[in-house]
């Protein structure tokens, strides 16, 4: 077997504690609980080892990441290895104070979800009152200091037809980029997703308009947007392709190919606390399951595409297609692409589930 | 066309380093990483804010060419990433 790439990037879930409950929460049914928590010094590590196996990237997330007290710390120890740290949050828990220190921690990046552009909507959505205000004093403060700030605009049927307002909003408050991030049905997510889901003519009609606006704000900010999965023909090679590019730690220290990665059962998954983080990426069974091109069935295996798809999602495979070694199912060339089509035409109107800390609720 | 006085220098979430694992330097920006060659290196690890006349003088000593042959080159490759926002002028 040739010598595995090193990873570039590397994502780090701090904690899955939140103060917001939203419907689309992407995270794992059972949540680490505080308890299990990595403490500083194992984190600490786990970005050292990081560094030295030739990750460059690493994404702060979480749950909500700052909900974690030691994470100036965790960053200043970051930027003096020369990490580039990337803060994904929910802005809900940051006053103007805590930003400068992270600031003079090293921090590079903000990314900042928003839920909608209407307050009341969007704290709905998010599940906390006065949380978009926060959200959007916490864009000011990093704007402010001179940190580059991305707006995350998380989209579905509640809220696909605000997507201009949220670009000209993110744009307002200094954004130099926009994600449109249509929601993608894993963990909670996957149990709202009949009410998630745009309808077919929504999806096409927020399409054209990324377009349009990309092309009027051109230099103005950068809007990065994908079609939503089930509306699509052609499938993400997710992740860059399995164990390729992005290691994910959970807040208890495993070691995942993506977050999605533990809903595909028979993986056998390493934690920091017993392997080094390059025995992981280069030996452990999970990362090596979906490795390269050679676990693959028809209809990937005599296709063209399969380098540049790399078979799309194998968590979404698991969910739709009912093996982790299938066609992802966006794909049209699967025989499950028929059955998103009438996943979506059957998803309606309705009240979401909020998010709760476990399934058993 | 860049100033005759500009003092190019890298904002803040922008960082050169070296990628010593795949022998290699690189410009880490929000969500891209850019691959740079060692001509690229000299005239980034230049970007501090001393000015573009300071740069091209010292770059013209480190190449042995003179000042007025690297300058439309210096300018160019530091327009490419300014228009990206990569570098501020």
């Amino acid at each position: 077997m040739s010598k595995i790439a090193p990873p570039i990037g590397l994502l780090a879930e701090l904690t899955h504690r939140c103060p917001l409950q939203c419907a689309y929460c992407s995270n794992p049914l059972n949540l680490d609980r505080r308890g299990v928590e990595m403490s500083t010094e194992q984190w600490k590590s786990v970005f050292t080892q990081a560094n030295d196996l030739g990750v460059l990237q690493l994404h702060l997330s979480g749950g909500e990441p700052t909900a974690r007290n030691d994470l100036e710390e965790i960053v200043a120890h970051c930027a003096g290895l020369g990490l580039y740290t990337n803060l994904i949050t929910s802005g809900v828990l940051v006053d103007d104070a805590r930003m400068k220190r992270l600031f003079d921690a090293g921090l590079d990046h903000v990314q900042l979800s928003l839920q909608d552009v209407d307050p009341l909507n969007a704290d709905t959505i998010g599940g906390l009152k006065g949380g978009h205000a926060k959200k959007l004093a916490l864009g000011e403060a990093v704007v402010k200091l001179g940190l580059p700030l991305t707006v995350n605009a998380v989209i579905h049927r509640h809220n696909i037809g605000s997507i201009e307002t949220m670009v000209r909003l993110a744009l307002n408050m200094g954004a130099r980029r926009v994600e449109i991030a249509h929601v993608q049905y894993y963990g909670w997510a996957l149990k709202n997703r009949n009410h998630l889901m745009p309808t077919r003519e929504q999806a096409v009609e927020a399409d054209k308009l990324v377009r349009h606006l990309r092309q009027e704000l051109h230099g103005q900010i950068v809007i990065d947007s994908v079609i939503p999965d089930y509306f699509a023909r052609v499938p993400k090679p997710c992740m860059g392709g399995w164990g390729a590019r992005v290691i994910n730690v959970t807040p208890s220290g495993k070691i995942l190919p993506c977050h999605a990665a533990e809903t595909i059962p028979g993986l056998e998954f390493w934690t920091v606390k017993d392997h080094s983080l390059a025995d992981i990426w280069n030996a452990s069974p999970a990362f090596n399951a979906y490795r390269g091109l050679d676990w693959m069935e028809e209809p990937c295996v005599s296709c063209d595409k399969k380098a540049s798809c790399k078979g799309g999602c194998r968590c979404q495979a698991l969910a739709l297609a009912g093996r982790a070694t299938a066609a992802d199912p966006v794909c049209e060339l699967s025989p499950f692409h028929g059955g998103l089509e009438q996943l979506a035409v059957a998803a309606t109107d309705g009240p979401l589930m909020p998010r709760r800390i476990t399934a058993e609720t | 066309m860049i100033a005759a006085d500009a003092k190019p220098f890298l904002p803040r979430g922008v960082r050169l380093r070296e990628d010593k694992v795949r022998s290699r330097w690189v410009l880490l920006a929000p969500e891209r990483i850019f691959e740079i060659d060692h001509i690229g290196v000299e005239i980034l690890k230049r970007c501090d804010g001393r000015g573009i006349n300071v740069m091209v003088e010292e770059l013209s000593a480190v190449f042995g060419a003179a000042p007025s042959d690297i300058r439309g080159d210096v300018e160019s490759f530091l327009k490419d990433f300014a228009v990206k926002g990569i570098v501020s002028l």
